[in-house]
């Protein structure tokens, strides 16, 4: 505290008097940003400086050390609050309240993992080297500044640096040109959807005259604006902006690409990083400043999670890569979030924020598992990669299963209660429409789901109808239309046409095209075409590196832990809205 | 000594957690042995309890005895417990004497099956089900003894499951009490519903807050429960079949106990029939049009265990005739009278069929007094005692179930009175075609050494009559006889727990009367109308007696008197069977082939095929061009724009 003081005292002999007047910062509200942004500058110098090439091992613990110094003055911090209540810092740009506590562990925790699942993949990749680390420290700094911002101009600083280094990480890969396409899609749309963003913010300025999240929310309490075009404009666009970063529909776009080129372990870290920070800012922004123009904006998001929901379903029934499969399933899972956000209540709120901390670790987790299987030069991702794993692969393949089953929603996961919470909120606010499309959207999600687990099953047999069934031949078509009865969550209807088509001799199209074959990539010019070449590359041992054990065995333990005993972080996301 | 009473369940359970792992391995006949002893033990902690119970004063003859809370939710709160009162107490009484009876009988008679273990593991269990029903102190803990003596029936009704007529025999049962188990369900849902409760004396305390027709509702919706568990009109139909399992189990469940498990009900919710005197009635002339319809069933039986299978129905029509004629202490009396000789009949005509190498039909039997001498002279006390003659046990409560009909309207008494005479006719005919007559069975040669009667039975043998027999008929060993004696004295003496004479005499209407004084029928006859009904009864049971006798003395067909129509059972079965089973197969058969495979797979692969089509379809728009995504995004950024600027405009 002495050394802040003198450092106070410093900045006001240099600025002087007339100059710009600094607010007070109170740096305890910021420490974790502060350990991370610091922890990454010592990390930067001790690589500049170190005479000779340190292990990526080295980065990694660094970086977990860090991450768990922030979780330490997280925790600190939400003691703070539940004790004392929440509070306004830095010229109440920042609101540290129990929301915003929440995401700070989040990204605490994510920065905790995600290092463990990177080691491998990097040592593999042979990138080695600080600088995957050093990003993901500047971008999680960003994520956590987003929850805790409390002014728009901020949420916009946060947001690119949220942004910007997951640009960079989606093109870490120089070799694979995939990568780069990735980076470049990403960072051409990201430009574009700020633009659209920051004009939002101009003209929520104009139609207020505060970008204060906090004095907008009491100007519009006092003044009735609902048919303001300027206010409801601005609305709009933040909408967009927010919606381009959670990748709902139709501002997703991007996303598939860019989690298909993107180097895996990025891929598992933007997904759950850009996902909690865009939903914090959102949530904040929406709940909390504009409550009174709820009629306007909450229709938008019902037509948006609608299509969120169907469309992300529906996209990821037809994916043979298991990267833009995922792209697609985490683009309906936003639209379960936007389920919380659209009820607009704090039981919907709480819901959203639980639903985020799960998902984060099945993300995580998800794109680990997928990291391994890809194999040295991460490019193999056709589903026929997934055959059989169970023989080859226990462990993983049982990991799999429990972050599949998972996002599917099953009971005795955290999933199921994910998205009973979010339903429920749907429920209570009377959306119902909603929450029955939501439901069905699961039902479509889990046939694509429980179909990676069943080819994981499923064995080396030589048919596999029930992969595929849109590319089976037109002759095994009827044969194989009861495997599509899994849409409704039928394992059975499934292996009913798995043995109907097996027992014909019948042989999927694809099956007979080596693995990660030319028709892998159907759909966008975004990835490179798989060569032929490339099958003959092995999937990498679990084995082969403890972090990965670790890091997976994390997200795994979390997934059952918490699915069957589910209150602490019920209770978190409970007690995170109320002291919010 | 009451507080001992959480042990008369527990120890038949006890019976069964260690017969179903071990029982095995104790073989037999050990497992056997075992059985028999804890539900023996059982038999005497109840009697102590019993006795500790008559030791109170009469107004403190209850005792509720809560174990824990078995189910919370919200306003919901059941608690494992058990209720000691007269009415439960005289239930288990008889239920665990009755009980240890037939498991030393079984010992003997199963002592051949292979099975043997696994047979008395479900006896146990039965009996423990059996006992939870009746000292459950809550609806719906009786309702888990109401379905474990229902799945402890099906499986010993199929204990012999190799026998297509057995399975499908264990089948109609459960069916047929699935159908009275859905009206017991939603009685408790309408009782909860209602009073907010499921414990007995809550619910019958609240019972002046809850309307007449929900009252007569609910009194209707358990009573079809007992009517499928009581096989009464129309759901008897099953009883008839149950007698596939073996005789004790016939003996045990399908006599003595389970299926009075719908008069103990009718009589636990007696505060609620007198609030509802309209159900009351319906019960009553449910009973006995129940009564007469089995009765005169009876009549044209030829399998040994069917005769007595219908007479079952018959007996127990006559309980809910008492029960809905407010007479409960009558029903009981009739429930234990009828326990005692209807378990002897059984037993007694298990030893038959044991001794005629498991042939049942009476048409084959004739002339086995004589090497029967125990076994016949049993079954002659047990027709006495079921027909009502004096001074006999079915005379008087028998009697007391007529009298209180009387007092509802005489047409019941008409009613009741006709079928007395059918029961003393039919027992008559199977007692004179069983017992007496000439021999219509032959032995085998090695053993037919030259006893009377031999030329004739032979001649018939080769006419296509039943096979020779292994060895001369006998009676059984003495853990078989014993029952069947013990049982015997029970249907001679049985009727003297309540006679008429003295209000002194009325020992089992004082001991109820905490239970069910209060709703109890009074009746005000004069000494001189009490000694007419029971003459008038006594004439009744001669004159079934004296007609079963000439009729049957050296008769074996007369086919006037057997019509096809009697036999079938009113062809109520077969109506059943072509109303309700064969629509309800097609009703599936349907639903399965069409419904099911057409329309919801039908909806199913076709919402898969649309999902894919479409997602083909608009996947299109993904084309991998940055171009093409930003256009997106400002397609939907126009589109959000726009929608909440029409809005202002408007």
């Amino acid at each position: 505290m002495i050394g802040l003081e003198s450092l106070r005292g410093l900045q006001g002999a240099l600025l002087g008097a007339g100059g710009i007047v600094l607010p007070h910062i109170d740096y305890t509200a910021i420490l974790p940003e502060l350990i991370l942004l610091g922890g990454m500058l010592l990390l930067l110098v001790v690589a500049a400086l170190s005479p000779r090439r340190l292990a990526t091992e080295f980065y990694a613990t660094a970086t977990v050390g860090i991450g768990i110094a922030s979780l330490v003055a997280s925790l600190v911090l939400w003691k703070d609050v539940v004790s004392h209540g929440p509070f306004t810092a830095v010229a109440k740009s920042l609101d540290i309240d129990g929301f915003a506590v929440l995401f700070l562990v989040l990204v605490s925790c994510v920065l905790i993992v995600a290092p463990m699942l990177a080691v491998g993949y990097l040592r593999r990749e042979g990138i080695e080297g600080c600088e995957y680390y050093v990003l993901a420290l500047i971008s999680g700094s960003g994520a956590m500044f987003m929850a805790s911002a409390n002014d728009l101009v901020l949420v916009f600083l946060a947001l690119e640096v949220l942004s910007l280094p997951l640009y960079v990480l989606a093109g870490f890969d120089r070799r694979r040109a995939a990568s780069s396409e990735a980076a470049i899609k990403y960072f051409v749309l990201g430009a574009f959807s700020s633009a659209i963003f920051v004009y939002g913010i101009a003209l929520t300025y104009g139609a207020t005259g505060s970008t204060n999240l906090g004095q907008i929310a009491a100007f519009l309490a006092r003044n009735v604006l609902t048919s303001n075009g300027v206010l409801l404009g601005g609305v709009a666009l933040l909408l967009c902006g927010f919606a381009f970063k959670i990748a709902a529909v139709p501002f997703h776009m991007w996303s598939p690409d860019v989690y298909q080129g993107a180097p895996t372990p990025a891929t598992g870290f933007m997904a759950a990083l850009a996902k909690a920070g865009g939903f914090a800012a959102l949530l904040r922004v929406f709940v909390t400043s504009f409550p009174t123009l709820r009629s306007s904006w909450q229709p938008v998001i019902w037509v948006v999670a609608i299509l969120t929901l169907v469309l992300g379903a529906s996209f990821a029934v037809v994916q043979r890569d298991i990267k833009r499969m995922l792209a697609y399933s985490s683009i309906n899972h936003a639209g379960f979030i936007l389920l919380g956000l659209q009820a607009a209540t704090a039981q919907g709120v709480a819901a959203s924020l639980y639903y985020l901390f799960i998902y984060a670790f099945l993300v995580l987790g998800s794109f680990a598992v997928v990291t391994l299987v890809a194999g040295r030069g991460d490019d193999q991702h056709d589903l026929s990669r997934y055959r059989g794993l169970a023989r080859r692969q226990p462990v993983l393949a049982g990991s799999f299963t429990v972050l599949l089953i998972a996002q599917a929603g099953a009971p005795f996961t955290t999933g199921f209660f994910s998205k009973l919470y979010v339903l429920q909120a749907a429920v209570a606010a009377h959306s119902y429409a909603l929450a029955a499309v939501a439901m069905g959207s699961a039902a479509i999600a889990t046939f694509f789901y429980l179909r990676v687990v069943f080819l994981m099953y499923s064995g080396s047999a030589p048919v596999e109808a029930g992969v595929s069934p849109e590319l089976v031949e037109p002759g095994a078509a009827s044969l194989a239309a009861p495997a599509l009865a899994m849409a409704a969550p039928s394992g059975q209807a499934l292996a009913s046409g798995l043995v109907a088509a097996g027992g014909a001799g019948v042989e999927p199209a694809w099956a007979k095209r080596s693995g990660g074959g030319s028709g892998a990539s159907g759909e966008g010019d975004g990835a490179e075409p798989p060569g032929e070449a490339t099958t003959g590359v092995p999937e990498t041992p679990l084995s082969s590196s403890p972090w990965t054990v670790a890091g997976l065995g994390i997200c795994v333990g979390a997934t059952v832990l918490f699915g069957i005993w589910p209150e602490p972080i019920i209770e978190f996301a409970r007690l995170a809205t109320t002291i919010f | 000594m009451i507080h001992a009473a959480f042990l008369i369940p527990l120890l038949p359970l006890a019976g069964f957690a260690i017969l179903a792992p071990f029982g095995r391995r104790l073989g037999n006949p050990l497992a056997g042995w075992v059985a028999t002893a804890l539900v023996a033990a059982s038999f005497v902690v109840t009697v102590i309890v019993f006795v500790g119970l008559f030791q109170q004063a009469p107004a403190h003859r209850e005792l509720t005895q809560s174990w824990f809370t078995w189910l919370g939710a919200d306003r919901l709160s059941v608690d494992a417990g058990i209720l000691v009162d007269p009415l439960s107490m005289t239930m288990a009484a008889f239920v665990t004497g009755v009980s240890s009876l037939i498991h030393l009988y079984s010992i003997g008679y199963m002592e051949h099956d292979e099975q043997f273990p696994k047979f008395f593991t479900y006896l146990n269990l039965f009996v423990f089900a059996m006992l939870m029903l009746v000292l459950a102190d809550n609806f719906l803990l009786s309702f888990l003894g109401w379905e474990g003596v229902g799945v402890c029936s099906y499986f010993l009704i199929a204990f012999w499951f190799d026998r297509d007529e057995a399975a499908s025999a264990g089948k109609k049962a459960m069916i047929f009490n699935r159908i009275g188990d859905a009206g017991f369900l939603i009685g408790m849902f309408l009782i909860f519903e209602r009073t907010g409760s499921l414990q007995y004396t809550t619910v019958f305390a609240r019972l002046g807050h809850v309307g007449t027709p929900s009252l007569v509702a609910i009194a209707l919706l358990l009573f079809l429960g007992a009517v499928g568990k009581s096989a009464q009109i129309p759901l008897f139909p099953w009883l008839a079949d149950a007698m596939a399992g073996p005789t004790p189990v016939s003996a045990l469940i399908h006599a003595a106990t389970m299926v009075t498990a719908g008069v103990y009900l009718m009589c636990r919710i007696n505060p609620l029939l007198h609030l509802a005197p309209d159900a009351a009635h319906v019960i009553a002339w449910f009973g006995a049009a129940t009564a007469f319809v089995g009765a005169s069933a009876a009549c044209a039986q030829n399998d040994i265990k069917k005769v007595l299978a219908y007479s079952t129905v018959s007996q127990l029509g006559y309980m809910f005739l008492a029960a809905g004629s407010g007479a409960y202490v009558a029903a009981i009396f009739l429930m234990l009278t009828h326990a005692f000789y209807k378990a002897l009949l059984f037993l007694a005509a298990g030893s038959v069929i044991h001794a005629m190498d498991e042939d049942q039909d009476i048409k084959h039997m004739g002339g086995l007094a004589r090497l029967m001498p125990v076994t016949s002279l049993t079954f002659l006390v047990a027709w006495f005692a079921i027909g009502g003659v004096p001074p006999f046990a079915g005379f008087w409560s028998k009697g007391d179930v007529l009298e209180n009909a009387w007092a509802v309207t005489p047409a019941l008494w008409v009613v009741g009175a006709a079928s007395a005479v059918l029961t003393a006719y039919y027992i008559g005919r199977e007692f004179f075609l069983v017992f007496l007559g000439e021999r219509r069975w032959s032995e085998a040669r090695p053993s037919g050494d030259g006893h009377g009667g031999h030329g004739p039975v032979a001649a018939q043998a080769v006419a296509g009559g039943p096979p020779a027999l292994r060895r001369r008929p006998q009676d059984p060993s003495w853990h078989m006889s014993a029952p069947l004696v013990v049982l015997a004295v029970l249907s001679v003496f049985g009727g003297f727990i309540n006679l008429p004479f003295h209000p002194s005499f009325v020992f089992l209407e004082r001991w109820l009367d905490p239970v069910v004084g209060p709703a109890l029928r009074r009746l005000h006859y004069s000494v001189g109308q009490e000694w007419l009904f029971g003459v008038v009864d006594g004439v009744i049971a001669l004159t079934g007696v004296a007609v079963a006798a000439s009729l049957w003395r050296r008769a074996v067909d007369r086919p006037a008197f057997e019509p096809r129509f009697l036999s079938a059972a009113w062809f109520l079965d077969l109506a059943e069977d072509r109303i309700v089973a064969r629509t309800g197969t097609a009703l599936a058969t349907f639903t399965a082939s069409v419904i099911e495979s057409r329309i919801v797979d039908g909806a199913v692969n076709g919402v898969a095929s649309l999902v894919r089509l479409f997602a083909d379809w608009a996947r299109r728009a993904q084309n991998g061009y940055v171009r093409g995504y930003a256009l997106g995004i400002a397609g939907g950024v126009v589109a959000v724009v726009a929608y909440l600027l029409v809005r202002v405009v408007q």
